[in-house]
């Protein structure tokens, strides 16, 4: 496919990676503060799936840049500007319930968004959905388990679920919107037209809320510009931390 | 979220044709969460193809001074035993 735009392919690549990459680190926080031991567990893997599938876009970014970058690099050495994660995933986690209601946003999303990606005519990015598939259909079934229990569990794990849902609804409208790279991508049948997806995740999330006695706000106010590297003040903090050892030792391995 | 979660005693079957077999016990709310952190826990280097999660109050286990009346007994019946059997190298895990 001669006719695929290598610099689009790259952009598109490279967003889906940051957005793995980001969450993956975000979700690395709860290591050892899990709730319990059990969950602590779980959350680490978690973590590693997507650290896992973060490395499959990144290797896959850096071959079609060609300019002998690695996946660490992609990692470890570009700043805050230059990451395209939508800004849902640098979020802090706040508390439990939080880090769990946008885990669900993100599951029923990814599980919309990956079979279609599954379909891609770029073989490789095929490849790479049919493996993440199958670690979100999971992830899904965990999260939207925690949705339930905690949202009918007690007063408090309902009202901090509900003001998770608040907290967060504004910055969902993003999983919808088009990127120019991923638009131009979407003609050819290499990228998914993410914004086709809206109307069932829509009614897929609203039904499980209201299931966990839980409501969707009024939208008055929506945050983007993540995939353009306009980001929160959350990120520059996550990439100091997840990028130090790098910095300082450059190619130190271990 | 209670702090009191139930303990479950988790089964793994690890190839198809083996019994499950008992690997330890975890902390969980209910059945369908014991499962997920089984699989968590347990199985993340394709240890299984099946669990089982059960309550371990839901397990009635005989008691170390039973053992005398329970087990004892059988200790002068050898005729008990199939051990006279000559087992053909072709049946495993017996």
């Amino acid at each position: 496919m001669n006719t695929v735009n290598n610099n689009a392919l790259y952009t598109y690549v490279l967003g889906l990676a940051d957005d793995a990459l980001i969450l993956g680190q975000r979700t690395a926080e709860w290591c050892s503060r899990g709730p319990f031991l059990e969950e602590d567990v779980a959350l680490s893997n978690l973590t590693l799936d997507y650290i896992g599938r973060a490395r499959m876009f990144y290797q896959y970014a850096a071959k079609i840049e060609g300019k002998g970058r690695t996946e660490d690099d992609l990692a470890y050495f570009r700043d805050e500007r230059e990451f395209s994660n939508l800004i849902i995933n640098e979020l802090p986690n706040f508390d439990f319930g939080f880090a769990m209601v946008r885990q669900y946003l993100l599951d029923v999303h990814a599980c919309l968004y990956l079979p279609k990606m599954m379909l891609s005519s770029d073989q490789h990015l095929a490849q790479i959905a049919a493996k993440a598939i199958k670690e979100s259909r999971y992830h899904l079934k965990r999260s939207e388990t925690w949705v339930l229990q905690l949202g009918l569990g007690t007063e408090e794990s309902q009202s901090r679920l509900q003001s998770a849902i608040d907290e967060l609804w504004g910055y969902t409208p993003e999983l919808f919107i088009m990127s120019e790279s991923e638009a131009e991508l979407a003609k050819s049948g290499v990228a998914v037209a993410r914004d086709s997806l809206h109307a069932s995740w829509t009614a897929q999330v609203s039904a499980h809320l209201s299931a966990a006695s839980l409501t969707i706000p009024e939208q008055d106010w929506q945050v983007v510009g993540g995939r353009t590297g306009e980001h929160s003040e959350h990120l520059g903090h996550l990439l100091s931390e997840m990028q130090i050892l790098q910095r300082s030792y450059p190619n130190l391995e271990w | 979220m209670k702090n009191n979660n139930d303990l479950y005693e988790v089964f793994l079957r690890s190839i198809r044709g083996i019994d499950h077999r008992h690997v330890g016990s975890l902390h969980a709310d209910t059945p369908e969460q014991a499962l997920t952190y089984a699989r968590d826990v347990y199985t993340r280097r394709s240890e299984g193809v099946s669990i089982w999660v059960v309550k371990s109050t839901a397990i009635t286990a005989s008691q170390e001074e039973d053992v005398e009346n329970f087990y004892d007994p059988m200790d002068d019946k050898p005729y008990r035993h199939a051990s006279f059997y000559v087992l053909p190298d072709e049946v495993d895990n017996m």
